[in-house]
C-alpha cells in the first residue's frame, strides 16, 4: 500500500470525528451568567437542551425566533454528505490517482466553505428576523453572533469559535493534500 | 411558706459558688468591651464579595422551629430552611405537596421547637449527606438533604413527651437517638399527676437511618424510670455501641420542678449498650406495644410528601434485658453529655455542680466487668462513683452545659451563670483560658467538636440574651452568637451576630464536603407529579364536581394558560404549576387576590399546588412573586369566578 492510499483511507476515516465532537461553539456572557450560556452546533444536533432554552428564553424579549433543531434541515442532512465524502475518498484511495485526490480535495474544501456561508445565513436570519410583537425592540439592533471571534449584542458578549470537531474536518483534508503531494 | 423555704439553700449554694468560682474585680469585670480586640480580627472573619466561607454552619432556629445556615467565619445567613414550622415564603405547610410533612398523630402542626441539628457521620466523620433536627414539643425528628436543602423526611415520635435529647448520631449513623425530656404515663392514659413516680416512664428510642437513602424507621426504644433525660450522645472509636443519657429529675417529682428536681447531690448518666439491644431484639427479647405515630417523607421526583401511619412500636425493658443499661452517678442535675474524639472520656456537665465529673470509658467497662455497683434503680444497676470517674474538673465556672473538642485534646465547655467559655486540657483536667460571651451562653459549637475528627479552627456560642449587643429592637431580639477563633492557645473574639429565633445548638462542616453536592435544580424530565404539566401543550383546566384542577406552566415571563374561566363560587380550585425553567436559580412565584394560603414559590422542574376557593364572583389578577426576568412585572393574569350555582364552561387560553 502507497503512503497516499493510506493517507486517504486515514483522512476519510478521521472524518467521522465530527460526529464525536461539536464543530462550532456559541457563547453569550453577561452578568448573570458570568460562566456563560453555551451552546454546541455539531454536524446532526444542537447541545446542550437547557443552555438552548435558555437562549431561546432569552431571545424571545428581543423578538428573535426559537432555535429549533428540527427545524434545520441541515442537521438531518449533513450527515449523509459526510458519509458521501468518506465513500468518495475510500473509492479516491482505491483509484489511486493524483487528479482524483485533487479532486476529492476541491470538493471538500467546496463544501467546507459552503457549510460557513450556509452558518452565515442562519446566524443572520437568526439575527434579523424579529417579530414585530417583541417586547424589546432598539431601532437599527441585529443580533446576529459573529462569524468567528467576539462582539457585543445589547448586553450581552457574544463569541463564537471552531470547536473539536471543526478538526475532523480540517485533517482529512491536510491527509488528502498528502496524497496528492506524494502520488508520483 | 414552705416552697420560700426550699429556695434558701439554693440560693446560698450559688452564693457560694460566686463566692469561690466568680470573677475577681469590682462591676468594671462587667462593663462593655470596647474595640480592645486584636486588630486584624475584621480580617480574618472577612470574605470578600464573590468569595465562599470556610465552613457551612447550621444553626437551629429554637422556637422558630426552622434550621438556620450560615458561612463561617462571616456570619452571614445563607438560607433558613423550614423544618417544624410553617413558612409562608416557600409555601412550606401551604401547599398541598409540604402538608403532609407536618402532619401528626395529633393531625396537623403548624409549629414546632427545634434543638439540635446533627450532620450524619460515616465513620465518625461528617459526611455533608443530611442533618437531623428534633422537635421538642411535638416530639419529631426531621431528615434535611444537603443535596437540596430542603426537609425530606418527619419521623414523628411515640411514648415520648418531649423530644429534648436528640437526635444525637452514632458514628456511622446507624441510629439517631431520642430521648425524652418528660416522662409520661406509660401506656398513656388519664391518671392523677401526683401518681408519678413509678407510672410515668421515659422512652430512650432508637431511629435507625437507612445507609443509602436516608429513610428512618424506629428501630426500638428502651423504657426507663420516670426521670428527664435530658441530652445524649452516642459513643465513638472504642466507646462505639454505646449511648450516654444524662437525666435530670431523678428525685421523680412531678411539681415546681425547679426545686423538686434539684434536691439529690448526684442524678445519672445513662449509658445504653445499643449493640446490646441489638442482640435482644434478635432473640426475640421485645415487647411489640400499641403506639400512634407518623412518618412523612417526601418524594424528591413527585416533589409531594406522604404522610404513613404506624401503629406499633418494638419495646425494650431494662429489667428484662441485663447488660442494657447502667447508671453512671454524676452531680448534679448534669445538663449536656458529650463524648471526647478518642471516646474515652464522658464529660457530664453537671449544671448545679461546683465542680465538672469526667467518666472513663475504660473503668466504666470493668466496673461492669467486677459488678461495682452502688445499689440499683428499677432494676439498672449503679455503678460506683469513684470507680468510673477519670477526674474533676475543678471549680470552671458556674453553670456548666455543654462542651466540645478541638483536633487537640482540648476541650471548651460554655458556663451559663458565669456567661463565659472555659478551655481546658482533657486528660490532666488544667483550665487553659476563659473568655466572656454575651450574654449567658447555651451551647457552643466547633466544627466536627462531637466527632471523631473535629475540624476546629472555630468556636461559635450561642447565647440565651442578647440586651445591648446590637441597636436595640424593642422588647425583643434576635439572640446573639459569638465566633472564636480557637487556633490559638487563648481564644480570640472575632465576630458577634445575630441569629433566628434561638440558636439553641448548631453543627458545621468544612464547605467542600457540601457545596459540590448541591443541586441547582430539578430535571423536568424527572418530574412525576401527578398534576404535572411539561409544557405548555399539557396545560389545561379540569373539572372533577366541585373541584377545578388547573396545569399551569410558567417560564419567562408568563404563565400558560393565563385567561381562566369557568370556575363558580363553591369551587374548591387547585393551581398546579408547574415550573419549565432549566436553570439555577429562576424559581417563579404564584399568588392570587384573595387567597386565604401563601403564595407558591416553584424551583425549576418542580410543580407545585395552591390550593384556592373563590368567594365571590368577579375577576381576580395572579401574579408572579419572584422578580424572574426583566419582563416579570409583566408576568400576571386573570381568573374569572362565575356565580354560584351556575354552570360556566371552562375555558383557558394565551394570546389569544
Amino acid at each position: 500500500m502507497t503512503k497516499s492510499r493510506i493517507s486517504m483511507i486515514l483522512g476519510s476515516i478521521l472524518l467521522f470525528g465530527v460526529f464525536l465532537f461539536p464543530i462550532w461553539r456559541i457563547t453569550l456572557y453577561a452578568p448573570q451568567y458570568p460562566s456563560g450560556l453555551s451552546m454546541d452546533i455539531w454536524v446532526n444536533k444542537i447541545t446542550d437542551e437547557n443552555a438552548m432554552k435558555n437562549i431561546n428564553i432569552l431571545n424571545h424579549y428581543v423578538g428573535m425566533k426559537m432555535i429549533e433543531p428540527d427545524s434545520i434541515p441541515e442537521l438531518t442532512y449533513f450527515p449523509y454528505i459526510i458519509f458521501a465524502l468518506a465513500a468518495l475518498g475510500i473509492i479516491a484511495a482505491f483509484i489511486d490517482r493524483k487528479k482524483v485526490y485533487l479532486s476529492w480535495l476541491a470538493i471538500i474544501v467546496v463544501l467546507g466553505i459552503l457549510g460557513i456561508y450556509d452558518f452565515y445565513l442562519w446566524e443572520y436570519d437568526y439575527g434579523h428576523d424579529l417579530s414585530d410583537m417583541a417586547p424589546i425592540k432598539v431601532p437599527g439592533q441585529a443580533y446576529q453572533p459573529p462569524l468567528i471571534g467576539g462582539k457585543w449584542l445589547l448586553n450581552f458578549y457574544a463569541t463564537s469559535y471552531p470547536n473539536l470537531g471543526a478538526m475532523f474536518f480540517a485533517l482529512p483534508m491536510l491527509f488528502a493534500g498528502f496524497a496528492f503531494w506524494t502520488k508520483k | 411558706m414552705k416552697k420560700h423555704n426550699l429556695f434558701l439553700p439554693v440560693i446560698a449554694a450559688l452564693m457560694l459558688m460566686v463566692s469561690c468560682g466568680g470573677p475577681q474585680g469590682g462591676a468594671e469585670t462587667f462593663k462593655k468591651p470596647g474595640g480592645a480586640l486584636s486588630s486584624n480580627a475584621a480580617e480574618r472573619v472577612y470574605v470578600a464579595p464573590g468569595e465562599y466561607d470556610e465552613f457551612y454552619a447550621f444553626l437551629s432556629g429554637g422556637f422558630s422551629g426552622q434550621l438556620a445556615v450560615y458561612g463561617l467565619p462571616s456570619g452571614r445567613l445563607l438560607k433558613v430552611i423550614p423544618v417544624f414550622s410553617v413558612d409562608a415564603e416557600k409555601a412550606y405547610g401551604f401547599n398541598e405537596e409540604t402538608k403532609p410533612m407536618l402532619e401528626t398523630s395529633f393531625g396537623f402542626v403548624p409549629w414546632d421547637d427545634s434543638h439540635h441539628p446533627e450532620l450524619s457521620q460515616t465513620d465518625g466523620t461528617t459526611d455533608g449527606r443530611w442533618i437531623f433536627i428534633n422537635g421538642n414539643n411535638t416530639p419529631r425528628i426531621a431528615r434535611i438533604s444537603l443535596e437540596t436543602f430542603e426537609t425530606v423526611e418527619i419521623i414523628e415520635i411515640p411514648n415520648s413527651g418531649g423530644n429534648h435529647s436528640s437526635p444525637f448520631t452514632t458514628e456511622n449513623t446507624e441510629y439517631v437517638v431520642a430521648g425524652t425530656r418528660f416522662a409520661v404515663p406509660n401506656p398513656q392514659r388519664d391518671m392523677p399527676i401526683n401518681e408519678y413516680k413509678g407510672n410515668f416512664k421515659g422512652a430512650l428510642t432508637y431511629i435507625s437511618v437507612d445507609p443509602e437513602d436516608g429513610d428512618m424507621e424506629i428501630a426500638f426504644q428502651i423504657l426507663m424510670p420516670g426521670f428527664d433525660y435530658d441530652l445524649s450522645h452516642s459513643g465513638k472509636g472504642k466507646s462505639h455501641g454505646w449511648t450516654f443519657f444524662t437525666t435530670y429529675n431523678t428525685e421523680e417529682a412531678h411539681t415546681l420542678m425547679e426545686i423538686g428536681a434539684s434536691q439529690r447531690d448526684k442524678d445519672f448518666i445513662a449509658a445504653v449498650n445499643w449493640k446490646k439491644a441489638e442482640e435482644y431484639l434478635a432473640a426475640g427479647n421485645f415487647k411489640e406495644v400499641p403506639a400512634n405515630y407518623v412518618n412523612n417523607e417526601l418524594d424528591e421526583d413527585s416533589h409531594t410528601a406522604t404522610s404513613t401511619k404506624h401503629t406499633t412500636v418494638k419495646v425494650l425493658i431494662p429489667e428484662d434485658c441485663p447488660g442494657l443499661v447502667y447508671f453512671l452517678p454524676t452531680p448534679k442535675s448534669p445538663h449536656g453529655v458529650d463524648v471526647d474524639p478518642t471516646g474515652e472520656y464522658i464529660v457530664g456537665n453537671g449544671k448545679l455542680s461546683a465542680d465538672m465529673s469526667v467518666h472513663s470509658f475504660t473503668k466504666m467497662l470493668n466496673a461492669i466487668e467486677n459488678e461495682l455497683y452502688d445499689g440499683e434503680a428499677y432494676g439498672i444497676p449503679i455503678l460506683k462513683y469513684d470507680e468510673v470517674l477519670a477526674g474533676i474538673v475543678t471549680e470552671p465556672g458556674l453553670g456548666p452545659l455543654h462542651t466540645e473538642f478541638d483536633a487537640f485534646g482540648n476541650a471548651y465547655t460554655t458556663f451559663f451563670i458565669s456567661s463565659e467559655v472555659v478551655k481546658w486540657k482533657v486528660g490532666t483536667w488544667e483550665i487553659l483560658d476563659r473568655v466572656p460571651t454575651y450574654y449567658s451562653v447555651g451551647h457552643l459549637m466547633i466544627p466536627g467538636g462531637d466527632s471523631k475528627h473535629p475540624d476546629g479552627k472555630y468556636l461559635v456560642a450561642m447565647n440565651k440574651i442578647t440586651k445591648d449587643r446590637y441597636l436595640p429592637t424593642g422588647p425583643e431580639m434576635n439572640h446573639s452568637a459569638q465566633l472564636y477563633d480557637i487556633t490559638g492557645d487563648k481564644m480570640e473574639l472575632l465576630l458577634d451576630f445575630p441569629t433566628i429565633g434561638e440558636p439553641h445548638y448548631a453543627q458545621a462542616i468544612p464547605a467542600d464536603r457540601v457545596m459540590q453536592h448541591s443541586k441547582k435544580f430539578y430535571k423536568l424530565d424527572e418530574n412525576t407529579h401527578p398534576y404535572k404539566a411539561l409544557n405548555e401543550n399539557e396545560t389545561r383546566m379540569e373539572r372533577d364536581g366541585n373541584d377545578v384542577h388547573i396545569y399551569m406552566t410558567t417560564i419567562r415571563s408568563h404563565f400558560a394558560p393565563d385567561n381562566l374561566q369557568g370556575v363558580k363560587v363553591g369551587d374548591v380550585v387547585y393551581f398546579h404549576v408547574t415550573n419549565l425553567e432549566q436553570d439555577w436559580d429562576v424559581p417563579h412565584g404564584l399568588a392570587v387576590m384573595g387567597a386565604r394560603n401563601s403564595e407558591l414559590l416553584i424551583m425549576p422542574g418542580q410543580t407545585e399546588t395552591m390550593k384556592w376557593i373563590p368567594q365571590r364572583e368577579g375577576v381576580y389578577p395572579f401574579y408572579c412573586t419572584d422578580f424572574c426576568s426583566a419582563l416579570h412585572q409583566e408576568m400576571q393574569g386573570y381568573i374569572r369566578v362565575a356565580p354560584k350555582g351556575s354552570n360556566p364552561e371552562l375555558k383557558w387560553s394565551l394570546n389569544e
